[in-house]
C-alpha cells in the first residue's frame, strides 16, 4: 500500500463547512440557501467519488496537516475501509439533500437555516471521521459529530424532543469520555495512534488493561452503533425530523460507531489480541443478543419510525457481529452491509417521511390501504423491505450471504442461526406493513396523490440502488474489492 | 540581559498614574492613557515571548544592582507565557464599553482606568520579578486594586470585597510570614539565589514551615477548595468585566507563584518527595473540581454559576501541580490559558446580556439564542471548550492532564477529569438547551433584545475564534513554550 499527498481529503471534509458559512449568511431566500447544500453535496460525493480509482489501485491519498498534540498530528487518509464509508455518506447526502428540502418544506419545519447548516456540520465530521488518519484525529470528529446532531435531535423544540435531545446528550458525552480515556490509555500503551491493518498494540499487554481498553471502546462506540444496552438514545431520537432519521440515524451517525468498531478491532487493537483475549466472543455475544432482541421490539411498534429505529439497531449490530467473528467472509460482510443497509434503510425512512408529509400517519395500525394513495412510495418500501429481510434479488441478500458463511467458516452456527431467525423477524415486521398497505383496504386513501418530486426522486433512487446492489454485484465489483483488501490486510491473510 | 521585563511593566504602571489623574479631568484622555499604556506592554510581551523563544531567560538587574544586593526581574518561559496572556485579557476588558461591563460608567473621581492598570501591572509583576519580596508588594498591588474594583458592583460587592479582603490579607500574610522564614535560614530574598542556599537547608524546620505557609497562602490565593469560599461571592457581585479580569488570570496568578516556587525555588523533588506538597493540592483539587461543578449545577444566576464554576477550573490547574509529571503540569499550565479565554468570553457575554436585557437568572434566558445569534454562537463556543469538545482548547487541557493521570497511574484523578466534563455539561447543556430550544420567555427583556452594539460583541467574538484557534495550534504552544517549563519534572 502506497500513499501520496493530495488535498482532496481535505476539500471533502471542508466543502460542507464551507457550506455552513453561506447557509447562515441572513436575510437570503430559501432557494438560494438550499443551493448551498446542493452544490456542497454534489461536490463532496464528487471528490470522494474522484479518488476511488486510485484507492482501487492501493495507492491512498493522505494529507498531514500540522500536530495536534506533541507526536500527533491531524492527518487525514483515504484508505479501503475509509472510502467504502466516506463514499455511501456522500452519495445519500445528496440524496438526502432534495428529500430534506420536499420535507422542510412539506411539513413546513421552522428554523431551516439551523437545521440545513448543522446537517452540513454532521457531514463534515463524518467525513473526518471516514478519512481520519489515526485515533486522535477520529476522536476530533467524532465528537464533533455527535455535538452537531444535538441541535438535530431537538430540533422540532417540543418537550419530547427536548427530553431525547438530553436522553441522547447522556449516553454520548459518556461514551465521549470513555473515548477519550481509551485514546489515552492506548497513546500510553503504545506510544502511537496511527491506525493499522492488524493494530498496534504491543503483543505483550497485560490482558488487565488489555481488557479495561476493549470495555472503553465498547463504551464509547458501543453507544454511537446502539448496541444494547446502549441503545435506547436512538429510538429516543427519532423525534428528530424524518430526513434526520434517515440520514443521520440511519446512516452516518450511527455508521460512525460501526465504522469506529472496524477501525478499533481491525486497525488499533488488532483481531489476534482480542480473540486470545476473549473479547471478540464477548463483543459477538453481545451484539448477537442485540439483533435478535432489537427485531423482538420492533416487531411490537406500532410507530413506524421507531420500528424502523429499532430494526436500525438491530442491523448495526449486523456488523458489529460480522467484524467481530475474525473471519475475512464475515469482515467483508460487515463492511457490505454498511452499504447495503444504508441503502436500504433510508429508503424505509425516506418512505416514512413522505408518507407523514402527506398523510401525517406516523402508526402502523393507520396505514391500511395507503398502498392505493402512494404506490409508488410503497413499492419502494417494498423492494428495501425485502432488501433488509435478506431475499434475494435485493442486495441485503448479499452482505447476509457473506456474514452467514463468514460464521460458518469459523464454526459458529449460532450466529448463523441468528442472522436467519432475524431475517425472518424482519420479514415478520416489514412485510406487514406491506401487507396493509397494499391488501387491506380502507376508505381513507382512496385518491392517488404521492409527494414532490424532490421526495419522490431520491426514495426511488435508493430503492433502484438496493436492487441494482443486488441484481448486478458484478457491476459495482470495487465494492466488493475493497472490503476484500480491508479484510486481507486486518485479517493478515495475504493478498492484494 | 535584557530590559523587556521592565518594559512589561513600565507603560502600565505609568499609564496608571496619569489614567488616575487625567481621568479627573477627562475620562476619555484616561480611556485613550490606558489604552496606549496597555498596546504598549502587549508589544512588549510579545517582544518578550518571542526573544525568550529565542534566547532563553532574561534577566534585568534593576537600576543595575546585581542580585542579592538588587532586585531582578526574569522573563523565563513561563512568565513570558503569563504576562502575554495576563495583557491580552487585559486590554479585552478594557476595550470592553464600561457601560456594559461595570454596569454603568461610574463618576468621575472614580479611577476605574487607573486601578484596572495597577491590577494588571501587579499580576504583571509577580510573574516577572525574580525576587521573593518584591513578589509580596506585587501580590498585595494586584490585591488591593481588586478589592476596590468588587465594590463597583454594589452594596452586596462591598461587602464581598471586605471578606476576600480579609482573607486575601491573611494569605498575603502567610506568604510573607514563608518568606520570612526562608529569609531567616538563607539571609536572601532573590529567587536565584534562595535555589542555591536551600537544599542544605531542606530538613531545617524553618524551612519546611516556609514552604508550607507559601502554598496555603497561595492556595487560598487560588481558590482551592475548601479556601474558596470567599470567590462565589466576589466573582459573583463583582462587575462583568472585573469578574472576567479576577477569574481568567488574577486568580491563576497563585497558581503561577506555586510552581515558580516548586520549579525554581525549591526544588520539584522536595515539593513531591521530602514533602507531600503537590499530592496535598492535587487530591484538594481533585475535591474542589467534583465541588465547584455540582454547586455550579446548583446555581440559577448565571454569573454565580460562572464563579462557582471557576472554583472548578482552577482546581484544573492545582491538578496539574498535583499530578507532578511533564504531561500533567503541561495540562495545569495550559489550562490557565484557555480558562482566561473561555472565562473571560463568558464573563463578557453576561455582561452583554445583562445590558441588553438586564436579565442575569438562566431561566429567565429562553429565546435568547435567535434575537442574539452572534454572541450565543460565541456563547456556544465556550460552553463547548468548557466541556472539553474538540476541537476547541478545553478538549485539549484535560487531554495532557489525562496523559498525565494515566502516566502516574492515578486513576482518581483520571475519573474526576471525566466525571466533571460530564458535570460541566449539565450546566452547560442546561443553558444552551434555553437559549436556543425552550419555548421563548414572553418577557419584554426578551421579545425586544437585539443583538448588542459592536463594541460589546466584536472583544467577545475576538475570544471565542480564540478558544477555537488555541485549540488548533496547542501543540505549537506545548512544545516551544511548556515544555522546557516543565523538562525539569521527573517523568514516570
Amino acid at each position: 500500500m502506497e500513499t501520496y499527498y493530495s488535498l482532496k481529503p481535505l476539500l471533502a471534509v471542508l466543502v460542507s463547512l464551507l457550506a455552513v458559512v453561506l447557509i447562515v449568511i441572513p436575510n437570503q431566500r430559501p432557494n438560494v440557501r438550499e443551493s448551498w447544500t446542493i452544490m456542497a453535496a454534489v461536490a463532496k460525493f464528487t471528490i470522494v467519488l474522484s479518488m476511488l480509482p486510485s484507492v482501487l489501485q492501493g495507492q491512498y491519498p493522505e494529507i498531514t496537516l500540522f500536530a495536534i498534540s506533541p507526536g500527533i498530528s491531524l492527518a487525514l487518509k483515504v484508505d479501503s475501509l475509509g472510502i467504502i464509508f466516506g463514499l455511501s455518506a456522500s452519495l445519500l447526502w445528496v440524496l438526502a439533500s432534495f428529500f430534506s428540502i420536499g420535507y422542510v418544506r412539506g411539513v413546513p419545519e421552522h428554523k431551516q437555516t439551523r437545521y440545513f447548516a448543522s446537517f452540513a456540520i454532521c457531514l463534515s465530521a463524518t467525513m473526518g471521521i471516514a478519512f481520519a488518519a489515526n485515533l486522535l484525529t477520529l476522536v476530533v470528529f467524532y465528537e464533533i459529530l455527535t455535538i452537531a446532531t444535538y441541535p438535530l435531535v431537538i430540533h422540532k423544540e417540543t418537550g419530547a424532543a427536548i427530553a431525547a435531545g438530553r436522553r441522547y446528550l447522556v449516553y454520548l458525552l459518556t461514551g465521549g469520555v470513555a473515548l477519550l480515556l481509551a485514546l489515552a490509555l492506548t497513546y500510553q500503551i503504545s506510544d502511537s495512534v496511527d491506525f493499522r491493518a492488524g493494530g498496534i498494540l504491543p503483543a505483550g499487554i497485560g490482558k488487565s488493561s488489555l481488557i479495561l481498553l476493549f470495555i472503553l471502546f465498547l463504551t464509547s462506540f458501543g453507544v454511537k452503533s446502539a448496541i444494547m444496552p446502549m441503545h435506547s438514545w436512538l429510538p429516543a431520537a427519532m423525534a428528530a425530523p424524518t430526513p434526520v432519521s434517515a440520514l443521520l440515524h440511519a446512516v452516518a451517525v450511527v455508521k460512525a460507531g460501526v465504522f469506529g468498531f472496524a477501525r478499533i478491532i481491525g486497525f488499533i487493537i488488532g483481531p489476534g489480541l482480542l480473540q486470545k483475549s476473549g473479547m471478540g466472543d464477548f463483543l459477538a455475544a453481545l451484539t448477537a443478543i442485540t439483533i435478535i432482541v432489537a427485531s423482538l421490539v420492533a416487531l411490537r411498534q406500532d410507530n413506524l419510525k421507531m420500528r424502523l429505529a429499532y430494526s436500525t439497531v438491530s442491523h448495526l449490530s449486523y456488523i458489529v457481529l460480522g467484524l467481530a467473528l475474525f473471519s475475512p467472509s464475515a469482515w467483508i460482510g460487515g463492511l457490505l452491509h454498511i452499504v447495503n443497509h444504508a441503502m436500504t434503510k433510508i429508503t424505509l425512512f425516506f418512505c416514512a417521511g413522505a408518507i407523514y408529509v402527506r398523510t401525517h400517519c406516523q402508526n402502523v395500525s393507520e396505514m391500511n390501504g395507503i398502498g392505493r394513495q402512494m404506490p409508488i412510495t410503497m413499492s419502494a418500501f417494498t423492494l428495501a423491505s425485502l432488501g433488509l429481510a435478506g431475499i434475494p434479488p435485493i442486495n441485503g441478500f448479499i452482505s447476509k450471504w457473506y456474514l452467514v458463511q463468514g460464521t460458518l467458516d469459523v464454526g459458529q452456527t449460532i450466529y448463523a442461526a441468528t442472522f436467519l431467525i432475524s431475517g425472518l423477524l424482519n420479514a415478520g415486521y416489514l412485510m406487514s406493513i406491506v401487507c396493509r398497505a397494499f391488501f387491506r383496504g380502507s376508505d381513507k386513501f382512496v385518491k392517488y396523490g404521492e409527494v414532490s418530486p424532490s421526495m419522490l426522486i431520491p426514495l426511488v433512487l435508493t430503492a433502484m440502488f438496493s436492487l441494482l446492489l443486488g441484481l448486478f454485484p458484478d457491476q459495482f465489483p470495487f465494492l466488493f474489492q475493497l472490503a476484500a483488501r480491508v479484510a486481507s490486510n486486518v485479517l493478515g491473510g495475504g493478498g492484494p | 540581559m535584557s530590559s523587556l521585563s521592565i518594559l512589561i511593566l513600565a507603560p502600565l504602571l505609568l499609564a496608571s498614574f496619569l489614567a488616575t489623574l487625567v481621568g479627573i479631568w477627562r475620562l476619555t484622555w484616561a480611556y485613550i492613557i490606558t489604552i496606549i499604556g496597555i498596546a504598549l506592554s502587549l508589544a512588549a510581551a510579545s517582544a518578550g515571548l518571542f526573544r525568550v523563544l529565542q534566547e532563553g531567560t532574561l534577566r534585568h538587574y534593576l537600576g543595575g544592582w546585581p542580585p542579592p544586593f538588587g532586585i531582578e526581574y526574569v522573563l523565563d518561559h513561563l512568565s513570558a507565557f503569563m504576562a502575554i496572556i495576563i495583557v491580552f485579557i487585559g486590554f479585552v476588558i478594557v476595550i470592553y464599553p464600561p457601560g456594559a461591563g461595570l454596569y454603568h460608567v461610574p463618576r468621575k473621581g472614580v479611577p476605574m482606568y487607573g486601578l484596572v492598570l495597577l491590577l494588571i501591572s501587579g499580576l504583571i509583576g509577580v510573574v516577572v520579578t525574580g525576587d521573593l519580596f518584591n513578589l509580596f508588594v506585587f501580590l498585595e498591588i494586584y490585591s488591593l486594586a481588586s478589592y476596590a474594583l468588587i465594590t463597583l458592583g454594589g452594596n452586596r460587592a462591598v461587602v464581598a470585597s471586605f471578606r476576600y479582603l480579609v482573607l486575601g490579607t491573611i494569605a498575603g500574610g502567610f506568604y510573607l510570614l514563608g518568606i520570612g522564614f526562608i529569609y531567616f535560614s538563607t539571609g536572601t530574598l532573590n529567587m536565584a539565589d534562595a535555589a542555591q542556599l536551600l537544599p542544605a537547608l531542606y530538613s531545617s524546620p524553618t524551612v519546611v514551615a516556609a514552604a508550607a505557609l507559601i502554598v496555603i497562602g497561595m492556595g487560598i490565593k487560588l481558590a482551592l477548595f475548601p479556601l474558596h469560599v470567599w470567590l462565589p461571592d466576589a466573582h459573583s457581585y463583582a462587575p462583568p468585566v472585573i469578574a472576567a479580569i479576577l477569574a481568567a488570570v488574577q486568580i491563576e496568578v497563585a497558581g503561577y507563584v506555586i510552581v515558580r516556587m516548586m520549579l525554581t525555588v525549591f526544588r520539584p523533588e522536595y515539593f513531591i518527595e521530602i514533602l507531600p506538597i503537590t499530592s496535598a493540592i492535587g487530591w484538594v483539587a481533585a475535591a474542589g473540581i467534583i465541588f465547584g461543578s455540582l454547586m455550579a449545577i446548583a446555581q440559577k444566576d448565571f454569573k454565580r454559576m460562572l464563579a462557582y464554576s471557576t472554583v472548578a477550573q482552577v482546581a484544573y490547574v492545582g491538578l496539574g501541580i498535583g499530578l507532578a509529571n511533564p504531561l500533567g503540569l503541561i495540562g495545569g499550565l495550559l489550562h490557565i490559558l484557555n480558562h482566561a479565554f473561555m472565562k473571560s468570553c463568558l464573563f463578557l457575554i453576561a455582561g452583554g446580556i445583562r445590558f441588553q436585557t438586564g436579565l442575569h437568572e438562566v431561566s429567565q434566558f429562553a429565546g435568547l439564542g435567535r434575537k442574539m445569534p452572534l454572541m450565543m454562537t460565541a456563547f456556544t463556543v465556550a460552553a463547548l471548550s468548557m466541556v472539553g469538545i474538540p476541537p476547541t482548547c478545553g478538549f485539549f487541557s484535560k487531554w495532557y492532564l489525562i496523559l498525565g493521570s494515566v502516566e502516574a497511574g492515578n486513576w482518581v484523578f483520571v475519573a474526576v477529569i471525566l466525571t466533571s466534563s460530564l458535570l460541566t455539561a449539565v450546566y452547560f447543556f442546561r443553558i444552551l438547551e434555553k437559549l436556543f430550544a425552550a419555548p421563548p420567555n414572553d418577557d419584554e427583556a426578551v421579545t425586544k433584545a437585539t443583538e448588542p452594539s459592536p463594541k460589546i460583541v466584536v472583544p467577545i467574538l475576538v475570544l471565542a475564534i480564540g478558544i477555537l484557534v488555541l485549540g488548533l495550534i496547542n501543540a505549537l504552544i506545548v512544545t516551544r513554550v511548556l515544555w522546557p517549563v516543565v523538562a525539569l519534572l521527573p517523568t514516570g
